[in-house]
């Protein structure tokens, strides 16, 4: 594109328009901020710590999980045992993370190895394996409920209180531990790797792999490093929801595994890969969470939930169905 | 030769033997005929669904409705038939079939609209269609299966035989050689692999390719709800969470039939050993004893290492 060129179509656009790829982002912190909005307004407490901290909490297993399946599907991927990864890490935190101070800082340790080592496994059976990743990862999950299943038979284990409280309370009195949490860890991960060439390498192989491959980039690299990050954060996911119920639970992972792929669509990646930004999923976990949250003080009836549930997850991805059914050029649309 | 020899197809079959062996040394019963019958019988359920999503699979898209599909339907026959028995009417019970059927079709065609025409990736259009599906059913029945039983044609078709083999196996089989015929000798079928090669190519050849995504959708729907129909007659009742364990052993059963997740290609006679394969490992599995965990770490292996196997000795059907 020459800069200079200033095309009928550039000079028409309204004031207010930004870049095509910003709606992406845009569309599900705006929604995320009138869902927030009309949360304050309807709950009994408002805006108050007592009602902010339990909704900051709620999402960040999700957001954790969520983070991680969009690294895999930025790469053209899907992790179907996200999920179980998240379950086999619950459990492991429940066994582990106890004791003295070094043993809980051992135990947290390996439940992140143990993610990562998922992760790799799930990473090499693609990269190497050539499976499918839907597959691979549908079979690997199996594997991973399995191990979580002996780890913990039946929910239950004991995860340390202290620590617990800690990141569950508030930082200063007003603000969600759990926030800080989350953002320290995904910004600690990513900012310095979105900086170094394997990092882009994720969105360049997503985006068109041939082409990243002739710029001497290295897709099974990026491939492998996507599938340890989403074990990664799935182990972090497992290891706050050991802090949140102060449990293990085997059966937890085959929802994460579906709602962290609805997370990643709503918070504006692409399933074709190459596209989405790691605050745009964020924000569509606590989407995703924060109307759960609105229908249970709307006093909806518990039997119409589930269905309301359907219906927005339906509304959320059909948003960008208005572009497709207006376009003139039906080749646009069709890959 | 070698062809043949490295054919997802063979290497099924060589494993189907080998669980077969495995299973005999376990248990003396197992080879016994009734047995494995009714094996076959229940690989039906599983089998009947598998056909619907190997369409689908071809066209390089999922359906992940599958489990509530399955379960609405069989709710609405089984409701269609408590009903009529409430009414002393008879009529009802034979209209049982067909409405669990339509109620597949229906979601089939939502599939397909949402996937064609509004252009939602199918894994999770079909995702939200099957959340829509638990909501209504739980909503509109309080969260529990309302009265009713199966209808004796579904009992019939489920547990019935005709000189002496399972009427569920007549089923999968016609219904099996009906997709094959479709599949691979006319129009509808060429279509349908063209579309998962490459729908851009596909519509600029002159496929209508939204209306075929939308029927193999259909199909899909029809196919599914015929399993949840299957199923109810073999269980005489419709319960909450009997799709469920149906959604992960269809795609495997596929996928180790040698038909490729990405699309483009699909084989009917490796799906249909795949679904025997998946059927006689879980049996095996019970028949061992096994705990459940440890169930789910062999199942997973085993498909993994049949995937690696088709991925290092395998060239791709067709």
């Amino acid at each position: 594109m020459v800069a200079t060129e200033i095309s009928p179509a550039r000079r028409s656009r309204p004031p207010l328009s930004l870049p095509p790829g910003a709606w992406r982002l845009a569309l599900p912190l705006v929604v995320l901020a009138v869902l927030f909005a009309v949360l304050i307004a309807i709950h009994p407490r408002g805006l108050a710590v007592a009602s902010m901290t339990p909704w900051a909490n709620q999402a960040v297993t999700l957001a954790f999980v969520a983070v991680g399946q969009f690294f895999v599907v930025v790469t053209r991927g899907l992790d179907l045992s996200i999920g179980a990864v998240l379950a086999l890490s619950n459990a492991l935190a429940s066994e582990l993370v106890s004791g003295t101070p070094v043993e809980i800082a051992v135990g947290v340790v390996a439940v992140l190895a143990v993610g990562c080592l998922c992760g790799a496994i799930n990473g090499a059976a693609v990269v190497f394996g050539r499976i499918q990743p839907i597959v691979a990862t549908l079979a690997t999950g199996a594997i991973y409920t399995g191990l979580a299943l002996i780890v913990r038979p039946t929910p239950g284990g004991d995860v340390d209180e202290a620590l617990s409280d800690m990141l569950t309370y508030e930082t200063f009195g007003f603000f969600p531990t759990s926030l800080i949490l989350l953002f320290a860890v995904v910004y600690l991960v990513w900012w310095p790797l979105s900086r170094t060439v394997l990092g882009r390498s994720l969105y360049a192989i997503g985006s068109n792999e041939s082409a990243a491959f002739m710029s001497g980039l290295n897709p099974k690299r990026a491939r492998l490093l996507a599938h340890v990050l989403a074990g990664f954060f799935a182990a972090c996911g497992g290891l706050f929801l050991a802090f949140q119920t102060l449990s293990g639970d085997a059966s937890v992972g085959f929802s994460y595994t579906l709602n962290s792929i609805a997370a990643v669509v709503i918070g504006g990646a692409s399933l074709a890969g190459g596209v989405g930004t790691v605050i745009g999923v964020i924000a569509g976990a606590y989407l995703l969470r924060t109307i759960s949250t609105i229908m249970i003080f709307t006093g909806l009836p518990p039997m119409a939930q589930p269905l309301f549930e359907g219906l927005v997850l339906l509304a959320a991805v059909s948003v960008g169905a208005i572009e497709m059914i207006t376009s003139r050029n039906k080749l646009k649309v069709l890959r | 030769m070698t062809a043949i020899l490295r054919s997802p197809t063979t290497i099924v079959g060589v494993m189907i033997v080998a669980i077969l062996a495995i299973g005999a040394s376990a248990s003396p019963n197992f080879l016994n005929a009734s047995y494995l019958l009714q094996q076959l019988q229940i690989s039906s359920f599983l089998g009947v669904v598998a056909l619907g999503a190997l369409g689908v699979i071809v066209l390089g898209q999922i359906d992940l409705s599958v489990p509530w599909t399955m379960t609405s339907s069989a709710i609405a026959a089984t409701s269609v038939v408590g009903v009529g028995a409430a009414a002393q009417d008879v009529w009802s019970t034979e209209l049982a079939m067909p409405i669990g059927l339509a109620v597949g079709a229906f979601i089939g065609l939502v599939n397909g609209i949402g996937v064609a025409l509004l252009r939602v990736p199918a894994m999770i259009w079909t995702l939200g269609i099957n959340a829509v599906v638990l909501g209504l059913c739980i909503f509109i029945t309080g969260g529990f299966a309302p009265p009713g039983e199966a209808s004796p044609l579904m009992r019939s078709l489920a547990v019935g035989r005709t000189l002496g083999l399972p009427n569920a196996l007549y089923v999968w089989i016609g219904i099996s050689l009906v997709a094959a015929f479709l599949l691979t000798r006319t129009y509808i079928g060429r279509a349908i692999v063209a579309i998962g090669n490459g729908e851009r190519a596909a519509y600029l050849s002159g496929v209508a390719t939204q209306g075929v995504v939308i029927l193999v959708f259909v199909f899909a729907g029809l196919c599914s709800a015929l399993g949840g129909l299957l199923l109810a007659g073999y269980a005489n009742q419709a319960y909450q969470t009997m799709g469920d364990p149906y959604l992960l052993p269809v795609i495997a059963a596929i996928v180790i039939g040698g038909t490729s997740i990405q699309g483009g290609s699909g084989s009917v006679t490796g799906m249909l050993l795949g679904v025997v394969f998946v059927t006689l490992l879980t049996s095996v599995l019970s028949v061992l004893q096994m705990p459940d965990p440890h169930r789910q770490i062999i199942y997973g292996a085993v498909i993994l290492i049949t995937l690696l196997l088709y991925g290092r000795f395998t060239r791709p059907v067709n």
